[in-house]
């Protein structure tokens, strides 16, 4: 039985950490001769890498100044992700590893007369611990038991690892708290996923509509360029969200949708398509299947219908449709990124996908294009041995379309419960902070109180380290070599990443733990290669390249195989679904028990004088991660909640006052939030920035600062069909009297 | 030769890109920029317009921060840029004062620093740091009197104004609405 854990905050270790400093700074590339000067053309010791600072991993140069420190980054312009450009948040990547308050050394929990507390350990103290007890685990429970739950890329490493020893279980939160539902609407509909950089043709279309996608403040860079080149080039923007994000006020109409009601609004769409005889009529016989059972289904799901549910008049309704129309096939209706909403998110998307279905815009220029994705040799290893235990089997009849491991499903089925067989005992946690990805904050917790081993890998010490074991410090993505990057795009691509500056302090690249570990658990014969150095010009040389060539350009591109990036003129598609066609209406959901078309329900609205919590991106920070970012703080270190004017004026708040938000569970911010007033959001709900709010003090920079969206997301609307989680059904208040609160607390 | 700089207010997201690469082009401290975003809005809900622009430095063409510098420490280069000698600056703070954009702040190191146009940038033939990062390329550099640079291509093809025109300082950073 693992003795209850304290959250410790790790300022409470002690002050004697190791300190490497930058002393052993190598160059890479061509070195900087004596006497040059640090004007720009002296910065040339330049080193490729590619962003770690979130998913899009656009590939740039680090450059040093005459010293050798790390000074900036600029893109690779042969990069297709970024073109040359990287966001505020790659261009501040030198907050990371600049960034004072990061891990140094190796953390093992410690406990002295009930007090538990971190020790600095060795890399060896630190390895043994953690092999003793996935030994013990793996040989008690089934190594089925331990979980891996990841975001970046060391995870590749950990996962070898854990697929290694016998156990399928790693999951990234990517999925079932973002993007799932859109991934599995879209595997429905058309047999293919989005993927990530998204397929989106924005750069060529003539009318992009974003549904609560809020590009621009979401900084996935590819996408903002290309919306931009499309602005230059006049296409029309429709915005729906119920906030006048900036992408609305770039849009030609900006629909402000009440909240909760997106699904209404499409199916209109899809009616007013139907009704008008819009929709690409060639495209839909020659590649659709179950055409007249969605004709049937939207029949009276008029715009007349959907004003009374989603506010938006019935005329723009039209007008915008027949924009899409026009625009057509041109045309992306977004499926969004981050889409765990309200529960019924697959469904939602899957509206989408149907409407692009219609519009012919998949496969089309100024649509959906083919990505393309570099074929990367993997290093051979043994076949891995075969799980005898899914978690799958913990949810029967549940989340049957999910085609990923659920981050929340493992940590539901971690909570000790007599009808669950395989009880989770040791979690492996790399590059995501828990605490602030998963909804509902109490649970995660009781999940963690149940395990006999938590690991954590991380730079910095979020608030996920202080429920671990043993804390591994991760170098910055500045200071390794990783696996190259092969991501999908309109050419294939690869891109390297390696070290611009020896690891600073005490830390280690994750490959190396990850071997490290797969030594003391005898199945080191899953990572053939000693370093990633070795491993990385292996496969560069099994493709026509080499290691010291990619230093040199940092990324290489290849001609697409076939002339294939749109459906080429009356084409025939094989799409990747039962019927071999775009399934309007889906047999696969039908199958599972699902509802095989859309059907809009209503959602639970704000009790009163309560408001729906909104949240979302700001473009300079990632997750709560950056939050402590040296560079990205200085541009915006906390958080506000935007409220309406009206809503200010009843409870008699102003920008800049402090109150606490309280949710319908009674739940309340760990930390007061900043009023900001705007008539950029509607009366019925509020809006936040995600990532603030962080309780480790040890981060020293954004402790306390802001609150947090997910500590108030105790309600989680999950989608039955692949267990998404969604998050927007939670709403708040206001606590104006800080001091009589907090004396009544 | 004059320089000017042109921002896009319709493509400009205000993601502060510009900020972070200037300050880790120029060595600008933590807490400190040389350039900054703006966001205006105008109307009431749902009847709202948004400018977001990108500001610095106006180089302006009849500029009242090196006239009422003490030393000469502000003075104007090729193209009409205007920079500051730190060595020369005694910190007094009056060009901080004159000017009407608030573009300049008091350096650490005891002088008054500001946007240069990366003069030392454009020496080499390159972009501005935050002309080169933007990613949604709002903004266009370039000499005025070169009727094919990409500011006076811009220039001619769209609608623009300038901050405080009736300052009557002549600023050359303008922006596209």
């Amino acid at each position: 039985m693992a003795t209850r854990r304290q959250f410790i905050r790790i300022s409470a270790m002690g002050a004697g950490a190791v300190a490497a400093g930058a002393a052993g700074i190598r160059l890479f590339g061509s070195a900087l001769t004596d006497g040059q000067k640090a004007t720009v053309a002296a910065l040339t010791g330049r080193t490729p890498t590619y962003c770690e600072v979130c998913f899009w991993k656009c590939a740039g140069w680090v450059y040093k100044d005459e010293k050798g420190t790390i000074q900036k980054i600029i893109g690779n312009s042969e990069d297709l992700n970024c073109n040359g450009r990287l966001c505020p948040r790659g261009t501040g990547g030198v907050g990371m590893y600049h960034d004072e308050d990061r891990l140094r050394t190796p953390l093992i929990r410690t406990e002295e007369r009930g007090k538990q507390s971190f020790r600095e350990a060795t890399w060896e103290e630190a390895f043994d611990y953690i092999a003793e007890k996935i030994k013990v685990i793996s040989a008690e429970y089934g190594p089925e038991c331990l979980a891996l739950f990841t975001h970046g890329s060391g995870g590749k490493y950990f996962s070898t690892l854990l697929h290694a020893l016998g156990s399928p279980h790693v999951a990234a939160p990517s999925y079932a708290q973002c993007r799932g539902p859109r991934e599995v609407a879209f595997q429905a509909t058309f047999g293919e996923t989005i993927e990530s950089p998204e397929r989106t043709d924005i750069r060529d279309t003539r009318c992009l509509v974003l549904i609560g996608s809020h590009i621009g403040e979401n900084m996935h860079n590819g996408q903002v360029q290309e919306m931009s080149d499309a602005i230059d080039k006049g296409a029309t923007i429709i915005t729906v969200d119920p906030r006048y994000s900036t992408a609305a006020g770039k849009s030609k109409y900006w629909l402000p949708i009440k909240p909760a009601t997106d699904l209404a609004l499409l199916l209109a769409w899809i009616n007013v398509i139907i009704t008008e005889e819009l929709y690409d009529k060639p495209y839909v016989e020659k590649y659709t299947y179950g055409f007249e059972y969605l004709k049937e289904h939207v029949r009276n799901m008029t715009p007349e219908w959907a004003y009374g549910i989603t506010t938006i008049d019935p005329t723009v309704i039209r007008e915008t449709a027949r924009e899409m129309a026009n625009a057509a096939p041109a045309v992306i209706v977004h499926p969004g990124r981050h889409v765990t909403w309200y529960g019924d998110d697959t469904q939602r998307i899957r509206a989408v996908a149907i409407l692009n279905a219609l519009l012919g815009s998949w496969g089309r220029r100024g649509g959906f294009f083919r990505p393309e994705v570099f074929e990367l040799p993997e290093p051979p290893h043994p076949a891995y041995p075969t799980p005898t235990r899914s978690w799958r089997t913990e949810f029967p009849d549940l989340y049957k379309m999910a085609d990923a491991v659920l981050a929340n499903g493992l940590c539901d089925a971690t909570i000790p419960d007599p009808s669950r067989h395989c009880q989770f005992q040791g979690w492996i946690v790399n590059g995501t902070n828990l605490i602030e990805t998963l909804p509902n904050q109490a649970n995660t917790i009781a999940a963690i109180q149940a395990l006999q081993l938590l690991v954590v890998i991380d730079t910095m010490p979020m608030e996920i380290t202080g429920w671990a074991d043993v804390v591994l410090p991760e170098c910055t993505y500045l200071e390794r070599y990783d696996d190259l990057r092969v991501g999908p795009h309109r050419k294939p691509q690869i891109a390297l990443r390696a070290p611009a500056a020896e690891p600073m302090y005490n830390t280690k690249p994750a490959f190396w733990m990850a071997r490290e570990l797969a030594k003391r658990l005898g199945v080191i014969e899953y990572f053939p290669f000693e370093t990633m150095e070795e491993q990385l010009d292996w496969q560069l040389k099994q493709v026509g390249s080499s290691l010291e060539e990619m230093k040199k350009i940092g990324v290489k591109t290849f001609d697409r195989p076939y002339d294939d990036l749109y459906f080429a003129p009356d084409e025939d598609v094989e799409f990747y679904t039962g019927t071999g066609k775009i399934e309007l209406y889906s047999l696969a959901l039908e199958e599972a028990g699902y509802d095989p078309l859309p059907k809009y329900t209503r959602h639970e609205e704000p009790p009163e004088g309560y408001y729906r919590l909104n949240y979302g991106r700001a473009p300079m920070h990632t997750f709560s991660r950056t939050s402590n970012n040296p560079n990205l703080t200085d541009l915006m270190e906390e958080n506000s909640v935007w409220v309406n004017p009206r809503v200010a004026k009843e409870w008699g708040l102003s920008t800049g006052q402090y109150v606490h938000l309280m949710n319908q569970d009674g739940k309340r911010s760990e930390f007061p939030i900043k009023v900001r007033v705007t008539e950029r959001i509607r009366w019925d709900s509020v809006y936040m920035v995600h990532g603030f709010g962080h309780d480790q003090k040890k981060l020293r920079r954004c402790y306390g600062k802001g609150a947090s969206d997910t500590n108030l997301i105790t309600k989680v609307l999950v989608d039955p069909i692949m267990g998404g989680t969604g998050m927007r059904g939670n709403f708040v208040t206001f606590i104006t009297d800080l001091n009589a609160e907090e004396v009544a607390s | 030769m004059r320089y000017a700089m042109a921002v896009d207010t319709r493509k400009c997201v205000g993601c502060s890109d510009c900020v972070v690469a200037c300050q880790t082009e120029n060595n600008v401290p933590i807490g400190f920029c040389r350039d900054w975003v703006v966001e205006v809005i105008d109307g009431t809900y749902p009847q709202l317009e948004i400018e977001l622009r990108s500001e610095r430095c106006n180089h302006c063409d009849n500029a009242p921060c090196v006239r009422c510098c003490p030393t000469g420490a502000s003075h104007i280069v090729e193209g009409g840029v205007v920079l500051v000698k730190p060595n020369k600056c005694i910190g007094c703070g009056a060009c901080i004062a004159s000017c009407p954009y608030d573009a300049r702040f008091p350096h650490p190191k005891g002088y008054v620093d500001k946007c240069t146009f990366c003069i030392h940038r454009v020496r080499e033939g390159m972009k501005p740091a935050c002309v080169a990062v933007c990613p949604t390329k709002c903004m266009y550099f370039g000499d005025l009197e070169d009727p094919n640079s990409d500011v006076s291509v811009v220039l001619k093809k769209r609608k623009y104004k300038t901050l405080i025109p009736e300052a009557g300082t002549k600023p050359q950073l303008y922006f596209l609405i």
